[in-house]
């Protein structure tokens, strides 16, 4: 079997994430297959092995990952720039915990304090709480002072913080995100400088006495050539 | 291209791929001379859309780019890093030695931040001017004519400065800076700090037709795949292939010892085939070692004999003495002017635009050595990490409130995207004879080879030089209107003095030297005690200079490629 279809024949079988997502969300089969069969990053056989181990794991139980995709979508709603759905911010959260394992028990432990505080207060789990009796509990843990370090604040802050930093991080390294955030390289493009606007806005420019100095781009194409002094001919 | 066994007898085996083996095959395949290039981890080339990262956005990685697997992230071209399974090395007393290694076609080369000093006619002779270390027994005069070549044959673009110990080469020309380098520029002059143009190797303007032309995607840590950026694969190797060189790879092969003969004399080398896990053996008349400085001493150490019951070449017991890391320092701050910033593509090339060369006299301070200053930030191309603590930027306008959940997050994103700089410097240690590597004799990776241990400590001078880092820091920080992240380490912290190993620049392990009782190798990279042995990395270094090492191990095995062929012509070998 292809690496390519290894990987679907596995995640569909077992990525627990994706395919509650599926019947939970109407999030289209095609859409998961587009999103396992993409993971072709330029990896070592050794890396390769190490990433199929993962996504043949599940860690988070199904009930677990609609809590994190509610969490999710309050800390980042949809906007018209797409979501955290479309991002894919919870398989991010459940392959993360799988990576990096220290993230498991606060992440889960998390979970259980959330229903906890939801339970006693208003006698249901989290997700099945109105969304203002749902931000009441937020608002409790959502907030804090940067001038703490975090690991000397409420465990419960701490954990919010750690889904806050995952759906954010998930969000804006997802296409939508990154357009979102108005990133624009990362592809081909000829470097020439500072838009001249934004120099402006500043108060800067560029020495004249370097201006000469810095490659002339329409020229680039030239091979370059030198006097025996070093000196650029081209 | 991969042969596993062989009765042939190679004029010369060159063991490692990185600079200092690239510029090797080139030079002696070139020359007409067989070559076996035996490289510990697998092929590579930076143009293979398999093993490609370069121009992948983050979300072709299931973790987004994170470090779980490779140190510098996901896209990052190293195949190894600090830690590999199965090949520890050990630390002795309190030591906290980092060893990066890269097993791959073309080694660390694949990865490296491309900025390619020369060393200055000072760095040569540093003992004359402060008394501490050695000096070279070559001058900048001997090795200036091959630092020109390498320029003319790899590219490097910089500008014409005539500042004494950083001299001029063949320079291609520099892209223009970056916003947050010129706010660096308006606040390190006002501290009298000098910043020019950075010196990469990366081609921002054509030099042959064998290599394409920068297309400025900040992707040089990810390999070119058009070649724009000096790989030793792609520059030196694959070239040398090309124009029709006798050269055999042996990929994933480790080499374990140099093998010889009862007149002391290398005869080739024992490696071991990493997928059979099985050894061979090579023949060779000249063995030129180029696995890097700690690897090379590891293998020489590990070449005992009757002959030479020290290692090879360890007549001396220098070999391992000596290493040096470059000195490293950092500082990070916020830029409150650069706050809900316009976006645009400012990726440039894969490294910093400009850069402030070491610009005070040692005389008129309380430590030796100079450090050059790294500078970098931006609006990076978003990747695992990206996002966390959207808001902690709050406390720098007195909110000392962060975090919520909302649009807000989006708002605080865009506003801090793209409003920090960061400042590095990298300097030059003094090497000490107690600082080293060494084989420890209880134990082997998982090819039974005997490991290195490392001893290191820093001294006074490299602490100073901290010190000296962190205050020239914070205030050209203060100059451009910034704010530090964290608070200024310390002397408890060594003032923020990097681990040994941590900038990868290690050297010295096998240094050169006229006299036998005091180094390892020759000018010519030679080993003093065996004439057909050669070492072509970092390790015959004498002092490490504040430059980083690449374009001074390309220079000098250049010209201890050429010595080699002088000395095959004069049937010598």
């Amino acid at each position: 079997m292809k690496r390519r279809d290894s990987i679907k024949t596995m995640a569909l079988a077992s990525f627990g994430a994706s395919m509650f997502l599926e019947s939970c969300y109407g999030v289209s089969r095609e859409r998961i297959t587009r999103s396992l069969t993409r993971y072709e990053y330029g990896r070592t056989p050794e890396e390769t092995l190490y990433d199929d181990k993962l996504f043949a794991q599940k860690f988070f139980t199904n009930y677990e990952l609609v809590t994190l995709d509610k969490l999710c979508n309050i800390i980042l709603p949809p906007n018209e720039f797409g979501s955290i759905r479309d991002a894919e911010v919870v398989q991010l959260i459940e392959f993360m915990a799988k990576d990096i394992p220290s993230y498991q028990d606060p992440l889960r432990k998390g979970i259980i304090w959330i229903d906890e505080e939801s339970q006693s207060r208003f006698n249901n789990p989290f997700i099945d709480i109105d969304e203002l009796d749902q931000k009441q509990i937020l608002d409790e843990i959502a907030y804090y002072d940067p001038n703490y370090n975090m690991s000397d604040l409420p465990e419960p802050v701490q954990w919010f913080n750690l889904v806050r930093n995952l759906t954010m991080t998930g969000y804006f390294t997802a296409e939508v995100g990154i357009k979102e955030l108005g990133y624009k390289g990362n592809f081909p493009n000829v470097w020439d400088g500072v838009p001249q606007d934004v120099l402006d806005q500043y108060g800067l420019e560029y020495d004249k006495e370097w201006l000469d100095k810095f490659v002339d781009q329409s020229k680039r194409n030239i091979t370059a050539e030198w006097d025996d002094d070093g000196n650029l001919l081209t | 291209m991969q042969i596993k066994n062989t009765a042939k007898e190679y004029d010369v085996i060159i063991v490692g791929s990185g600079a200092g083996g690239g510029m090797a095959t080139k030079i002696l395949s070139e020359a007409g001379l067989s070559v076996a290039v035996v490289e510990a981890g697998p092929f590579f080339d930076p143009a293979d859309p398999k093993s490609m990262t370069q121009l992948k956005p983050a979300f072709h990685s299931p973790r987004r780019g994170g470090s779980t697997t490779r140190h510098f992230g996901d896209y990052d071209q190293a195949y190894g890093g600090w830690d590999i399974e199965g090949e520890p090395y050990g630390q002795i007393g309190d030591t906290d030695f980092k060893w990066f290694r890269s097993r791959m076609l073309g080694g660390r080369t694949n990865h490296w931040g491309r900025i390619s000093l020369r060393f200055g006619p000072n760095d040569f002779k540093r003992k004359s001017i402060d008394g501490l270390g050695e000096n070279w027994p070559i001058s900048y005069d001997d090795i200036k004519p091959y630092y020109d070549k390498v320029d003319k044959l790899i590219g490097v673009f910089g500008t014409k400065e005539n500042i004494y110990n950083e001299p001029d080469g063949f320079f291609l020309p520099p892209p223009k800076p970056r916003l947050h380098e010129l706010f660096y520029i308006k606040g390190a002059r006002k501290s009298n700090v000098k910043v020019i143009p950075s010196r990469l190797s990366v081609l921002t303007k054509r030099i042959n037709n064998e290599r394409g032309i920068c297309f400025y995607c900040a992707g040089c840590a990810k390999s070119c795949n058009v070649y724009g950026d000096f790989s030793s694969g792609s520059c030196l190797i694959f070239p040398a292939q090309k124009s029709g060189g006798q050269i055999d790879l042996y990929v994933n092969s480790m080499v374990r010892t140099v093998t010889t003969n009862k007149e002391g004399k290398a005869t080739g080398v024992s490696f071991i085939d990493k997928d059979e896990n099985k050894e061979y053996k090579l023949k060779g008349k000249v063995v030129v070692l180029a696995a890097s400085a700690c690897s090379s001493a590891r293998i020489l150490l590990n070449s005992k004999s009757k002959e030479h019951p020290n290692g090879l070449g360890n007549s001396s017991d220098l070999i391992g003495k000596y290493l040096h890391d470059s000195t490293g320092g950092d500082m990070m701050a916020f830029l409150p002017e650069l706050i809900d910033r316009k976006t645009y593509n400012e990726d440039g090339v894969g490294g910093m635009h400009v850069y402030s060369p070491w610009w005070l006299d040692n005389k008129k301070l309380d430590f030796a050595r100079g450090y050059h200053i790294e500078v970098w930030g931006g609006m990076g191309a978003p990747t695992y990490g990206t996002g966390f603590n959207v808001n902690s930027f709050n406390k720098f306008f007195g909110i000392n409130k962060a975090g919520g959940y909302g649009d807000v997050l989006r708002a605080d994103m865009k506003k801090y995207y793209g409003s920090t700089i960061g400042i590095s410097g990298r300097g030059e240690s003094v090497a000490q004879k107690s600082n080293y590597c060494e084989i420890d004799p209880s134990k082997v990776d998982k090819y039974g080879v005997p490991i290195l241990r490392f001893n290191y400590k820093w001294t006074d001078n490299e602490i100073k030089q901290a010190k000296h880092m962190q205050d020239t820091f914070e205030e050209i920080i203060h100059n451009m209107g910034g704010i530090p992240l964290w608070g200024k380490p310390g002397k408890d912290a060594n003032y923020g003095l990097n681990k040994p190993g941590w900038i990868i620049h290690e050297v010295g392990t096998t240094r050169m030297g006229d006299d036998p009782k005091k180094s390892v190798t020759n000018q010519f990279e030679r080993l003093h005690d065996v004439s057909n042995v050669y070492v072509v990395d970092a390790g015959p270094f004498v002092s490490q200079a504040d430059k980083n090492p690449t374009w001074t191990i390309l220079a000098l095995a250049m010209r201890s490629s050429e010595h080699i062929v002088e000395e095959f012509k004069k049937q010598n070998f």
